[in-house]
């Protein structure tokens, strides 16, 4: 257990170690660790810096234009944004059943989204941690190490990224800002050219992203050991099941299992998700820390996102993806993965899925429908949940009469790993960091149990270039004794303002 | 599906956060010259968040590129800098800059990348929800006024 490192009994005579900016992480987050003078760590924290503000944003826009306004919130997954808004609209425009055509649509756009993330996420910003080690030179763990290293591997990562990114264009109307999805529906189909064009690489999209589960495995079975045991945490993890016990990202009921396996709940309607969800706060975060009702704040907290997924389904619909799965949970030996690494693989079976996904749907012909639009009776109320890459995805909207949003409320992935992600670092902390003086590689190893999540921190774009990371050293009374700033570049130096004053 | 005119602009940033719409705001600008003045014509216009991996595949079969940003660090109204590829960390968040997309490009094309120009136009505040300041409003239209009139729009 690792638990009694949130909160450091005495903090005042600790010294305080501050990670920020979390590197390869989306947006404003820092890590604080504060140590005893012999090194001991004595409290470990995730906190987010900026994080909230969505649902002001988003109060007193109509409900038309929710699926297009909230790709705003996130340069990293819009299009989760997008479908999670779309499916509450459809309930707010008392749509309860979308045509084929507009499912499969959907589904297509969103297979596509969480291709290219995941894409992203395992060859730019994983893979140099992976395939160099933890403790690789800073300059050279990187996505351009990997392309001087591991030339093909990079350049798959790129074009599957590229793949992704044109499925969305074809689904979505355009690369970003798409329109595609509306209340009720989707506001286009595929043409047999835009299907011909997609059917032109989906083979090799396949080969690639099985290319990619077998790097994955290699990877982590040639350190099992250290890659099961690092990070690692027993949690409840929660996910959207279909209704046969399907992996299914797009839509189902929900589904919880605790660390040992047992079902908590299962195939609950999401729309009542806030009788067995709570969200908590905690005086030192501006990020919420959700929990399942029934287990309380203390057992309740819990995992989303590919692992989770892997683990709480029955079976994946396409033959490649169940057959590693299958490989997956045997690591498990009959319980639930709970290795935070093993979060990299799952991501990858998913990839693989959505290949062999958009693969099935590219020879659907309800693609080339044009019955795309169902209306039905206004409701007041509007909650829209899907899995984005990270995780369990809620948008929940209530409108007034003239049809405005009166209240919304957001629970990203990202959230609902909250105190996972604080668990997996008092982890590392506990393990690998207790009683040593700290180096950049041991911080990073900080830094590779958070991105293990993929955590997206800000769901907004910055400018670049404003944000050096500064360490402080603090003596036990609170004095700084000395700082180290790594610039953007990368390059560790002294602060300006230090070498000034000699 | 191809769009291999010869210069393309890439204009990125959120358009729902403050000035970083300014990449954004200047594509629409562009746009509209085109569509509804018929200029531009060997320019291919992209927008989007930020810059990743595979934006370094729209860079093939192009012989000058310019990319446009908000920026907190440039001199007011804009600057106007040559990009080239290097191995910078751009280790910050999940985007890349642009001389990390031009390394990807080099590297995974085995060739050297087009013409690159960097237009950083001065922006001041960067919250969810907030319009263009006026500044930076300001600052964008000398940086069009500098695109439309100058020759780094204009194929020779």
């Amino acid at each position: 257990m690792t638990d009694q490192l949130e909160t450091a009994q005495h903090p005042e005579g600790l010294q305080r170690v501050v990670i920020e900016p979390l590197t390869r992480v989306e947006g404003h987050g820092k890590v604080t660790l504060l140590l005893d003078d012999d090194n001991h760590i004595k409290q470990a924290r995730l906190h987010i810096v900026e994080f909230r503000g969505f649902e002001k944003f988003i109060q007193g826009r109509p409900y038309w234009e929710l699926p297009v306004l909230v790709q705003r919130l996130c340069g990293i997954c819009p299009v989760s944004h997008h479908l999670a808004a779309a499916k509450a609209t459809d309930m707010l425009v008392g749509a309860t059943q979308l045509t084929p055509a507009a499912e499969k649509i959907r589904r297509l756009m969103h297979y596509g989204q969480t291709l290219q993330s995941h894409a992203l996420h395992f060859f730019h910003l994983c893979s140099p941690d992976l395939l160099f080690g933890f403790d690789d030179e800073i300059r050279h763990r990187n996505i351009v190490g990997v392309i001087e290293d591991h030339p093909e591997i990079a350049k798959q990562g790129v074009l599957l990224r590229k793949y992704g990114q044109e499925v969305i264009r074809v689904t979505a109307g355009k690369r970003v800002h798409g329109t595609g999805a509306i209340p009720g529906g989707v506001n286009k189909s595929i043409s047999t050219d835009e299907r011909q064009y997609l059917r032109k690489d989906i083979d090799q999209i396949i080969d690639w992203s099985q290319a990619a589960v077998e790097l994955i495995k290699r990877i982590f079975t040639e350190q099992f050991d250290y890659h099961m045991a690092f990070a690692t945490i027993d949690s409840n993890m929660m996910s959207m099941i279909g209704d046969d016990g399907a992996f299914d990202i797009y839509h189902g009921g929900l589904r919880a299992k605790a660390a040992d396996g047992q079902m908590i709940f299962d195939h609950v309607d999401y729309t009542s998700y806030e009788q067995y969800l709570r969200e908590g706060v905690k005086s030192w975060s501006y990020m919420k820390f959700p929990f399942i009702r029934s287990l309380g704040t203390w057992d309740g907290w819990y995992r989303v996102g590919p692992l989770a997924r892997v683990n709480n389904c029955d079976f994946f619909t396409t033959p490649l993806a169940e057959q590693e799965r299958k490989v997956f949970r045997e690591i498990g030996q009959g319980r639930p993965v709970q290795a935070s690494l093993a979060y990299h693989w799952a991501r990858l079976i998913e990839l693989l899925y959505c290949a062999e996904a958009i693969k099935d749907l590219l020879f659907d012909d309800d693609l080339l429908s044009d019955d795309l639009l169902v209306k039905g009776d206004m409701q007041a109320c509007g909650i829209g949940v899907l899995e984005a890459p990270r995780g369990t995805l809620f948008h929940h909207y209530e409108i007034d009469a003239d049809g405005l949003v009166e209240k919304a409320n957001l629970i990203v992935s990202t959230t609902n790993n909250n105190q996972a992600m604080n668990e997996s670092i008092r982890q590392v902390a506990n393990h690998y960091l207790d009683g040593k003086q700290l180096t950049e590689p041991l911080l990073n190893q900080i830094e590779v149990a958070i991105r293990a999540y993929d955590p997206c921190l800000s769901c907004a774009t910055h400018a670049l270039g404003k944000m050096p990371l500064e360490v402080q050293l603090l003596n036990s009374e609170g004095d700084l004794l000395d700082r180290l700033l790594k610039r953007a570049d990368g390059v560790i130096g002294i602060p300006e303002d230090r070498e000034n004053n000699g | 599906m191809i769009d291999d005119r010869p210069i393309l602009v890439f204009a990125y940033g959120n358009p729902s956060r403050g000035d970083d719409a300014l990449g954004p705001t200047m594509y629409e600008l562009l746009e509209e010259q085109q569509r509804q003045a018929g200029l531009l014509s060997d320019v291919a216009l992209l927008t989007d968040f930020q810059l990743q991996i595979e934006h370094a595949t729209d860079l093939q079969h192009r012989q000058r590129v310019v990319f446009i940003d908000a920026s907190l660090t440039a001199s007011p109204p804009y600057e106007l800098d040559p990009v080239q590829p290097e191995q910078d960390i751009s280790y910050t968040t999940h985007a890349m800059s642009p001389a990390a997309v031009l390394s990807v490009y080099q590297q995974i094309h085995r060739q050297p990348p087009p013409t690159t120009y960097m237009l950083s136009i001065r922006g001041y505040t960067f919250e969810l929800g907030k319009p263009l300041c006026a500044r930076a409003r300001s600052h964008l239209q000398a940086a069009f006024e500098f695109l439309m009139k100058g020759q780094l729009l204009k194929f020779e």
